[in-house]
């Protein structure tokens, strides 16, 4: 059994006096344990909606949450506050975007440590910050003794981000969802993260859900991958098929705009056209039609369905061909 | 920190000396003077010129200034020229009564209004919010005399539940220590002087603190539902804390840093709405003295009551840097 089976979760937007905005359209995946899947997307196509849907933490009112979340057979979704509090820091982790903003600044790191570690492994506050100590030297920190009563200002922004990680992985939960982790950091920075996550996952077990809009990452991490456009999945596949042979023109797109080291010189960047519209048009047709090189009138008029083959999931009416060069100008 | 407190008083000794001397041309520029009030209805031009000789006016104001400046160095504020009697003394007397009534109004603002706009964050856009903005907005925009005179026509004369006037029943004869009502009451042990005390402080107090109250419930209300939206209140959500600690100890101590701004800006606001309080309720602190110094132009009298008012102030400022200094160790660091 999946360690974690999302099933047609739905997350709508609804404001009063506004038409309701669905973020997430049915998204469906599985985690097994110790997996690490990535969840792939440009901003704006519920990737971040999708992983705070999973955790319970979206705003308690303005929203309706359909679908299932099955984690170890229990439905996430149906839980009460109480219950998804016990679980939440013990059972599932979080690392968010942007360090800074995500610890709080007037509570020394220790605290913001040893707290989550009392409350899930009733550990004395004593005890509780030996092992923080422990923790923050295990993510990489140095002198963590002395980092314990200092506060997160103190701290550079890859110390922070370490320091976030101690704290998610603090009462090694089954589960750890990673929301563009690296995104706040400088690139030698992000290296290093990535390295550390991968090796702490792999050492404690824990499956990784890896959220990102950098395909980069996912190529240095991710078992699974899951394309998003428009709150679907639009292409899921093992990592290496997908990377080698993507087939959903967005996915082939994603990976078009990579700059790539061994091109030729004066090589333009090859940008996909347009951006995500803002409420999401699966009504009539492809969502990604109006962006797509690909496009035949039958995907402006009939909505794809996720359809499973062997290697992949695809939700497409005409892809890619196998072998298509990535370089490739996309007409306007 | 000693070092910080050091250096902002000495900070404000340029802005004390500036406020000193526009208080000195702004008094003297007021229409009439205090030997035209002194003299009242038997002036004539001589008679007045006379006493400004007296007392000094006749010389030019910039000399009278520095004469002024040189006086209140060595601590001569001068006597009043209603009284006779030295301002310092008659300050010095009217000055407990006046702070008592203003702490014991902050503190009603402050124990009440905390914890209200907390409340009023926690179920926004419920009855109890709306109910706590709307009663706000009303309380913000009362004038405090209109409150105090409604304030004792229904709980002193109508429903006899607090006394009318003054700071201690006439038939309670207490032992003066500080001067403090209440404080005199407790440390003589005489306990009837002490309750009486505060039962005369209770409307006054209510009058008074109003405002500052509404004040600081709104934004406590803004700060905590700012906070609430923060990214480190989701990853304290997110490491499963229950709910009560999350808004203990990550929501509430961040919300507080604009409270303490605003019951400094508040506290420095209360000396002009003590005035009115003490007008109404009788109480005989330095809200008479001022009221009365005006009337009658008691240049020396107002000279040193509006100074007093601008060291509150820095003082007051400098305590909501120290607090902040204390929530916030970003603060700390600068």
């Amino acid at each position: 059994m999946a360690l974690l089976e999302v099933r047609d979760l739905r997350v709508v937007f609804q404001r009063r006096g506004t038409e309701p905005f669905t973020a997430v359209d049915g998204v469906s995946f599985d985690v097994d344990p110790g997996q690490t899947v990535g969840l792939v997307g440009e901003s704006g196509c519920g990737k971040s909606v999708t992983s705070l849907a999973i955790m319970g933490l979206l705003p308690s009112r303005g929203n309706k949450v359909t679908g299932s979340v099955r984690f170890e057979g229990t439905d996430l979704l149906t839980l009460n506050d109480k219950e998804m509090r016990n679980r939440r820091g013990r059972d599932l982790g979080m690392v968010f975007q942007d360090p800074l903003s995500s610890l709080n600044p007037v509570i020394p790191i220790g605290l913001q440590v040893t707290e989550v570690l009392e409350r899930h492994r009733g550990m004395s506050r004593k005890a509780a910050m030996v092992e923080a100590a422990d923790l923050l030297g295990r993510v990489g920190i140095p002198d963590p003794q002395r980092r314990l009563s200092e506060y997160p200002h103190q701290l550079s922004g890859g110390m922070r981000q370490r320091a976030l990680i101690a704290i998610a992985l603090a009462c090694r939960p089954r589960l750890l969802i990673a929301d563009e982790p690296t995104t706040a950091l400088d690139v030698t920075i992000q290296a290093q993260i990535l390295a550390l996550l991968k090796e702490l996952v792999r050492d404690m077990g824990t499956a990784l859900i890896m959220i990102t809009h950098d395909l980069g990452v996912v190529a240095g991490l991710c078992d699974e991958v899951n394309v998003l456009y428009g709150g679907r999945v639009v292409e899921k596949a093992a990592r290496y098929p997908l990377f080698a042979d993507p087939r959903h023109p967005y996915t082939h797109g994603l990976l078009a705009s990579i700059p790539r080291l061994d091109g030729a010189r004066g090589e333009k960047l090859v940008p996909i056209k347009g951006s995500v519209a803002d409420n999401i048009p699966w009504d009539h047709g492809c969502a990604f039609a109006p962006r797509c090189p690909n496009a035949l009138a039958v995907c402006r008029e009939v909505t794809p369905e996720l359809e499973a083959g062997d290697v992949r999931s695809l939700r497409c009416h005409n892809p890619v061909l196998p072998g298509t060069p990535a370089a490739q100008e996309v007409p306007a | 920190m000693l070092r910080f407190i050091v250096r902002r008083l000495l900070q404000a000794i340029p802005t004390l000396l500036i406020l000193s001397l526009l208080v000195f041309v702004w008094l003297r520029s007021l229409p009439g003077g205090p030997a035209g009030a002194l003299l009242g209805d038997k002036a004539t031009p001589e008679k007045i010129e006379a006493l400004n000789k007296v007392l000094g006016l006749d010389q030019p104001i910039f000399i009278q200034y520095f004469k002024f400046l040189g006086r209140i160095l060595s601590g001569d504020f001068g006597s009043s020229l209603i009284s006779g009697e030295p301002v310092v003394a008659e300050i010095g007397r009217a000055l407990p009564a006046t702070i008592e009534l203003g702490l014991t109004a902050l503190l009603f603002a402050v124990v009440f209004g905390i914890p209200l706009g907390y409340l009023a964050a926690s179920y926004r856009g419920r009855f109890l919010d709306n109910a706590t903005v709307i009663g706000t907005l009303v309380g913000v925009a009362v004038p405090v005399f209109f409150l105090g005179i409604l304030l004792k026509q229904l709980f002193a004369q109508d429903l006899a539940l607090f006394p009318p006037s003054g700071r201690q029943d006439v038939t309670i004869d207490p032992t003066h220590v500080t001067n403090f009502a209440v404080l005199d009451g407790l440390m003589t042990q005489e306990w009837d002087v002490a309750a009486d005390a505060l039962w005369h402080l209770v409307l006054p107090a209510i009058a008074l603190g109003t405002i500052p109250l509404a004040v600081i419930v709104r934004i406590t209300r803004a700060s905590v539902l700012d906070v609430l939206n923060e990214d480190f209140v989701r990853t304290a959500n997110a490491k499963g804390l229950q709910a009560t600690l999350v808004r203990r100890r990550h929501v509430l101590r961040n919300a507080m840093l604009p409270v303490s701004t605003t019951i400094g800006l508040q506290t420095g606001l209360l000396l002009g709405g003590a005035v009115l309080t003490e007008r109404v309720f009788v109480w005989g602190g330095l809200g008479s003295l001022l009221a009365q110094g005006i009337e009658r132009r008691d240049y020396p009298r107002l000279q040193a009551l509006l100074l007093l008012a601008a060291v509150v102030y820095v003082l007051v400022n400098l305590l909501v840097d120290i607090s902040y200094a204390i929530i916030d160790p970003r603060v700390r660091a600068s």
